[in-house]
């Protein structure tokens, strides 16, 4: 797989996690492709931070509303049904538990389900954006992202980067498995096809809880 | 009837060192046009509240291009590299704050409130030297409210009487900031008589707005 079929591949089982009904935010990069895959028979509401609920797909180049944008700026549309409102009712949805779920990607997960994806001090730090709020806030989060950084492991026993929210993350999706982080570590629930549980634990620097054959 | 003035005469009120709240969000709903008549009179240590730092060509990326911004107060540069540049270089003291925090701690600045409490930030380097306060058992962040001495926002359809409507996600931080200031300039893109919005669909109500740019 090249990076973009590995980001898809994420992006279609992360899909397969959303419930018909529930209100979803997806962050910028894999995590928006989620709303690609959604399956069949399923309907969720998309929230975007910027301001409203009913985020459609993007438009056509001739079709492009410059007063519609995604949080990443860039152009979206609403759908039928949609609302949009200020900053603070947005954030109001977000904090006040109004979100079933959200995608995010991240720099760095650890074994308590801490995350760091907002900065590498002295080299990155675009800043959290809405993250904090969201992984405060959200009903379940869902860690989206490749497993390694170019073979280094970003599951840890601890992160070492500047943490975004602590103890909040609920399922880990990579390229490689499905983790869900329970209150005395991380569970692995699933390896994806061609890989072993050596493989991915070797790629993973938190021990892992492997109970299938 | 609010006093409507042209871009560059907004530009002038606003005097070196002023804090200024700029709605807008990556330059969506942003006031361009003050924007521009702000780089041309080249005013000069800003302190600027925004949800982000736009881009480098648009929104209030070009006052931070223009190294017209000393303090940035905001949620998230990624998409601007000057400001990055200019933070690394110790040239623009940025203070990042979580999205949702900066939209209370405004709104609490323009409602009157003595603050948010808020469990966003728990845990990180947010939380430093800040007050938390327990509340039946659970633990808050104390943000306190901000306030500025100008907001500059943006209204799509804007009546001579300062009412607001938006169109698309062009409202973000403008509702807000505009209860938050001493002096707000509104820049209208679209400016008609008073009863032409229907007070049903009026989002900010003019009674927040000070001057019309158009």
């Amino acid at each position: 797989m090249d990076k973009f079929e590995m980001q898809d591949f994420i992006a279609r089982r992360v899909a397969r996690e959303l419930v018909d009904g529930s209100v979803v935010n997806l962050g910028i990069g894999l995590p928006t492709r989620v709303a690609n895959f959604v399956p069949g028979g399923v309907n969720v509401i998309f929230q975007s931070e910027n301001g409203f609920v009913g985020l459609g797909p993007t438009p056509a180049e001739d079709e492009i509303d410059p007063n519609i944008v995604n949080a990443g700026g860039r152009p979206v549309t609403i759908l039928p049904g949609g609302a949009f409102f200020d900053s603070a009712t947005s954030f109001g949805i977000i904090r006040g538990g109004h979100v079933d779920l959200t995608v995010l990607g991240a720099l760095q997960v650890d074994a308590r389900g801490n995350i760091a994806n907002y900065m590498i001090p002295g080299k990155m730090v675009p800043g959290m954006g809405g993250a904090m709020d969201l992984l405060s806030g959200a009903k379940r989060v869902i860690v989206a992202m490749e497993h390694t950084a170019k073979g280094a492991p970003k599951i840890l026993k601890e992160c070492n980067l500047p943490l975004t929210a602590v103890g909040c993350v609920d399922l880990i999706i990579t390229e490689m498995c499905v983790i869900k982080v329970e209150p005395d570590g991380l569970k692995l629930l699933e390896i994806s096809p061609g890989y072993t549980f050596e493989q991915v634990q070797n790629a993973t620097e938190a021990e892992l809880r492997w109970e299938n054959d | 009837m609010k006093k409507i003035i042209t871009f560059s005469k907004a530009a002038e009120m606003i005097p070196d060192g002023a804090s200024v709240m700029f709605g807008g969000f990556m330059a969506n709903g942003s006031a361009e046009r003050v924007i521009d008549a702000l780089v041309a009179r080249n005013v000069q240590n800003l302190t600027i509240i925004c949800n982000d730092s736009g881009w480098i060509d648009r929104g209030v990326g070009k006052l931070i291009v223009n190294k017209q911004c000393a303090r940035l107060i905001t949620s998230h540069i990624g998409l601007n590299k000057e400001t990055g540049r200019q933070m690394n270089d110790g040239e623009l003291a940025v203070e990042l704050v979580p999205q949702g925090t900066l939209a209370e701690q405004i709104r609490a600045g323009g409602y009157g409130l003595g603050g948010v409490l808020t469990r966003t930030g728990l845990g990180t380097l947010v939380a430093e030297g800040k007050q938390t306060v327990d509340v039946d058992g659970v633990t808050f962040l104390l943000e306190k409210p901000l306030r500025a001495d100008f907001a500059v926002i943006f209204g799509s359809v804007v009546d001579k009487g300062g009412n607001i409507t938006y169109k698309g996600s062009t409202n973000n931080f403008n509702n807000i900031m505009a209860t938050a200031a001493d002096v707000v300039i509104l820049e209208a893109e679209k400016l008609v008589e008073i009863g032409q919005i229907d007070p049903n669909a009026v989002i900010t109500p003019g009674i927040f707005v000070d001057y019309i740019a158009f």
